[in-house]
């Protein structure tokens, strides 16, 4: 096919994903093999993730030019939404298993009073809020992963983009756009738990006889699936003659307005795909994690997915890919405590401390010296990049 | 009941200790009276001390207030032996240094095994303390005679009111602040506790206008109401509204009122369906329903009433009979007032005290909006202008501001004086931050002028480096920057408007740099060049402008404010490493709104968000996290309007 030859990293990325997702099976302990703990499993899937995050930033800014400082606020919002069922149903479904003992069967009114006291005790509530009228379908929720991002970067970008903010503009506007919603999240009475978030999303409903060994590589391997048709998708898109119109927009829009192309609808359709991408990566990054709160969709989270997006270089997919994945991973290892100090005979330098200057100075270097990222090195060895 | 009477008794105690100031009593002297209620004394209690202390009162003997000093202080003790009283101290666990209770005289050190100490308890204590009040009024020390004004105001009794009139009466007080509290808490005592009608209303109207929140707290309880039910509205209450169901009160409360008033039995709850219901389990089935199937209310309704046929429960109230009951009735809430003379004069009074608290508080909440916008206007102008002239984003501005106060920080731990160290601190986090701007410009952000973006997050790395190092140096506590002495305070205008001096220094300090910076601008040389480069970088050049000098200056200057509006930011919030943070979006927000490159324009963004905070707080007082949700949301509105801010700039910045 034309659209594989046109693009060869697709494959090669999907083998190597691919590889990648079998060998960790192999040897984690849900596998069969021990070398690979369970909570590694956790952290490459969540991982994967954030890659199909990065993905996601990366054609919205790397193909269209637009920064956007608001994406992990919609990773973050998918995570709720799909938190909201898994908290929902689990809670409702220890009720039910303590009400079993009981000699009268619950009322409706006593059921929900029960989940909301469970759910929204910590707040100081019991009644359960509108927002969670659906929290018992998972269909419903499912659909809400895609609807709410999707909706509110339509409404968002739409208000946006008619108005000519381009820009650092644009990118200060993302910014006070996931502040607003993160503070938002953080009373008590947004009706979902305030700066406690939404926890135990790591207990599935209905799976609680599933170890947690096995969960974590289905979620792994869901993961993998979501990031692998993700590229597919992306590579999909920037091939046909849509991506062309959205690479000519980054380059000169005033140009392909000229030319008479509705530069907004294309932008926004780029702005809203790529929050839905976001949110699904989120949705399957929560589950993993456990646990989501407000200060997940800070805007600092924001601008590190653009770090991790600008470090593996931008307008290549694999680029963002890398990136997310060695800066991700970079991080927990320097954070966790793992990394060996580093004694200089008059100062010692404990990562967990200088990990954030490192990162921080080594960003500006490769702004400064390498603008094409990682992948820059990659296309240096190669020769043959796919585009830019 | 019985402390009523207990305290008219006291007033009336007190009238004739007052109307007849050395009055022949029974006794003369103090012994021989509280021999007569020795049992009482020895062992007091807050029920038998009222006519005790009545009595002691009403005996006009001088040594009756040290009498009752000592003994509310447990200064008094009896000998087991003779029965004697006695003033005494301790002087060591087994000594007591005694007093003659009526002359005071020395008697000597004694040891203490005949004696017991007189422990009145914590109520007979208070009612020592009222009795004192009066004594104290007129005293020769200021201080004594405030805490005997304050005790009045904290729990004032009926006794004090004639008293107070007394002791204003035989003396003006020579403190004219005192004098004044004197008169004003008079007219507070009238109103609660006078015989007429007249004086009362007379006393309520004096307080018209006047903004003391005491004031309201006196009134405020005149106007207390209670939630009464009845078959017809009764005449002689003094109802404050009718009530109506659906409108001012539900269903349900409306009978809880009935059922309060004793009028109508009480529902059966849902729980007590529920109680029954388990109470009455036969099988697997409760009334013939079984029990599986009692999962909703309607169910359980119907088992209950299966129940109730048999008379094992009782039954449930019918709707019908409830509403029969519920239109069979008025609902009111009445004054506990019941004089309405009172009631309406206090109702007019505190409208027109509430009208003046509106206007002071909308006053009051101007100098905020004031203040909060110079210090946004501090925050945000270096930003402006480094946008501006160079339209690049630093997003390590907020950091630069840090880097002021801990500049502050550091200098107050060398210079103690707090005076002195502000003054040397706020050139020194100017030359800090230029420095720190200049070499950033320098290093990194020249090369990238035609990436803005790529600006954007290479001074978004410097941000998180310089965040972390902070932390690294001072740890992750806040640091103090103390205000020198004579910043601490408030400019306290009444009751409801006040302004910390802080807050003025701040907004003198925004205006100082909105001078500077307009001069610096319109009047200099480099203003001049700063203004053709931000127009147009390449005409300047051909003019013989170096914009790197230009840029790299214009930088320097913006960081350099940004040091000094850490200092003054440091000098009411805590200093942190994430002290930049917690400015850094509101300044963009006001740059954005503002326009870029102007320092009115600046000015202006800084106005609308410093007001619209504090207008969207105003309502919405309980949470300052949805007001910044809310003014966000304004602000990406206000762009649909105005793109380019409120002065929009032409040149460089306009053409981006």
């Amino acid at each position: 096919m034309d659209f594989i030859k046109r693009t060869p990293s697709l494959p090669a990325v999907l083998f190597l994903l691919f590889l990648f997702t079998l060998i960790v099976s192999v040897f984690s302990t849900g596998g069969g093999g021990d070398l690979i703990s369970t909570s590694m499993v956790k952290t490459l899937g969540k991982t994967l993730c954030l890659c199909l995050a990065a993905i996601a930033l990366d054609l919205v800014w790397g193909y269209c030019g637009i920064l956007s400082l608001g994406h992990m606020a919609f990773f973050a919002l998918g995570g709720y939404l799909i938190g909201m069922w898994l908290m929902f149903e689990r809670t409702k479904n220890i009720v039910m298993e303590a009400a079993t003992s009981q000699p009268l069967p619950l009322t409706p009114q006593e059921l929900s009073d029960a989940i909301g006291n469970q759910i929204f005790g910590v707040v100081g509530g019991s009644d359960i809020p509108a927002i969670w009228f659906f929290a018992d379908s998972l269909v419903v929720q499912l659909i809400l992963v895609v609807a709410v991002p999707g909706l509110l970067a339509l409404v968002f970008g739409w208000l946006a983009f008619r108005s000519r903010v381009t820009g650092v503009y644009l990118s200060i506007l993302t910014q006070a756009m996931t502040l607003a919603l993160s503070l938002y999240l953080f009373q008590n009475d947004s009706g979902l738990r305030g700066n406690n978030g939404l926890s135990g999303l790591q207990n599935i409903p209905g799976l609680g006889h599933v170890p947690q060994s096995i969960l974590s590589l289905w979620f792994l391997w869901a993961s993998a699936l979501a990031l692998g048709l993700g590229y597919l998708l992306a590579s999909r898109i920037m091939d046909l003659k849509f991506g062309s119109v959205i690479r000519g927009i980054r380059d000169d829009e005033a140009r392909l307005r000229f030319l008479g192309y509705e530069v907004e609808h294309y932008k926004l359709l780029v702005f809203t795909l790529t929050a839905v991408m976001a949110a699904i990566a989120g949705a399957l990054y929560y589950p993993q994690a456990g646990i989501v709160n407000p200060a997940e969709m800070a805007p600092i989270a924001s601008i590190y997915l653009a770090v991790w997006v600008a470090i593996g270089g931008r307008g290549r997919l694999y680029g963002a890919v890398i990136g997310a994945a060695a800066v991700s991973l970079a991080s927990t290892w320097f954070t966790g405590g793992q990394a060996p100090d580093l004694p200089l005979g008059f100062y010692t330098i404990q990562w967990v401390d200088w990990w954030q200057v490192l990162l921080g100075l080594g960003f500006v270097l490769v702004t400064l010296f390498a603008p094409q990222g990682l992948a820059g090195l990659v296309d240096g060895i190669f020769r043959k990049g796919d585009s830019k | 009941m019985r402390i009523f009477r207990t305290c008219a008794l006291l007033c009336v105690a007190c009238l004739f200790m007052f109307l007849l100031p050395v009055a022949s009593s029974a006794q003369d002297s103090m012994q021989a009276l509280m021999q007569q209620y020795s049992k009482d004394i020895a062992k007091p209690s807050a029920r038998t001390i009222g006519p005790v202390i009545e009595a002691l009162s009403a005996s006009g003997l001088p040594q009756t207030r040290e009498m009752l000093r000592r003994w509310q202080d447990k200064e008094i003790y009896q000998n087991k032996d003779t029965g004697d009283f006695v003033f005494a101290n301790e002087v060591d666990r087994d000594t007591l240094h005694v007093f003659d209770i009526d002359t005071g005289a020395d008697q000597g050190e004694v040891a203490d095994d005949p004696f017991s100490q007189i422990k009145p308890n914590a109520g007979v204590r208070r009612a020592i303390g009222a009795a004192l009040v009066p004594f104290q009024l007129n005293d020769d020390s200021a201080r004594i005679r405030a805490d005997a004004l304050t005790s009045i105001e904290r729990a004032s009794e009926p006794m004090h009111l004639e008293a107070l009139r007394a002791a204003m009466q035989a003396q003006p007080d020579p403190d004219p602040a005192l004098a004044a509290r004197k008169e004003r808490l008079e007219r507070l005592l009238t109103i609660q506790y006078a015989e007429t009608t007249e004086e009362r209303v007379a006393a309520i109207e004096s307080f018209a206008g006047s903004l003391d929140v005491s004031t309201r707290g006196a009134l405020n309880p005149l106007l207390a109401t209670k939630r009464q039910v009845a078959e017809t509205l009764p005449e002689e209450a003094n109802i404050a509204k009718e009530l109506r169901i659906g409108r001012d009160l539900t269903h349900d409360e409306a009978y809880a009122l009935l059922v309060g008033a004793g009028i109508a039995t009480a529902d059966i709850s849902p729980a007590q369906v529920k109680e029954a219901l388990l109470a009455n389990i036969e099988g697997a089935a409760v009334g013939g329903v079984a029990l599986h199937a009692l999962n909703t209310d309607e169910a359980r309704d119907r088992a209950y009433a299966a129940l109730a046929a048999k008379g094992i429960v009782p039954t449930d109230v019918s709707e019908e009979g409830k509403q029969a009951l519920l239109d069979g009735h008025v609902y009111f809430d009445a004054y506990t007032e019941a004089d309405a003379a009172v009631t309406a004069a206090a109702v007019k009074t505190l409208k027109d005290i509430e009208t003046k608290v509106m206007v002071g508080r909308l006053f009051d909440l101007t100098l905020d909006g004031l203040s909060l916008a110079s210090i946004y206007f501090l925050a945000a102008i270096g930003l402006a202008i480094t946008f501006g002239v160079m339209g690049v984003i630093n997003m390590a501005h907020g950091e630069f501001i840090m880097m002021g106060a801990y500049t502050g920080y550091v200098v107050q731990q060398i210079i103690p004086d707090y005076t002195l160290s502000l003054i040397v601190a706020l050139p020194l986090a100017f030359a800090v931050t230029f420095a720190a701007g200049v070499a950033m410009e320098r290093l990194v952000i020249r090369w990238l002028y035609h990436r803005p973006l790529e600006t954007l997050l290479a001074t978004f790395g410097i941000s998180i480096a310089l965040q972390q190092l902070a932390k690294n140096i001072f740890g992750t506590q806040a640091r103090p920057l103390t205000s020198p002495a004579w910043l601490d305070g408030a400019w306290v205008l009444n009751d409801v408007v006040s302004i910390s001096y802080i807050r003025i220094a701040i907004f003198v300090l925004g205006m100082v740099f909105l001078g500077l910076l307009l001069f610096v601008l319109k009047k200099t040389r480099l203003g001049l060049e700063v203004r053709a480069v931000s127009q147009n970088p390449k005409m300047a050049a051909s003019m013989g402008i170096n914009p790197d000098r230009v840029n790299m200056l214009t930088f320097g200057l913006g960081s350099g404010i940004a040091g000094i509006a850490g200092v003054a930011i440091g000098l009411f919030a805590k200093v942190t490493s994430e002290l930049g943070q917690d400015y850094i979006v509101e300044s963009f927000m006001t740059v954005v709104i503002g326009g870029v490159g102007n320092v009115w324009g600046t000015l202006a963004g800084a106005t609308v968000i410093g007001f619209a905070q504090k207008g969207i707080e105003w309502f919405n007082p309980s949470n300052t996290l949805a007001a910044q949700t809310y003014m966000i949301l304004l602000v990406i509105l206000f762009i649909q309007f105005r793109p380019r801010g409120i002065i929009a700039l032409k040149g460089r910045a306009a053409g981006n």
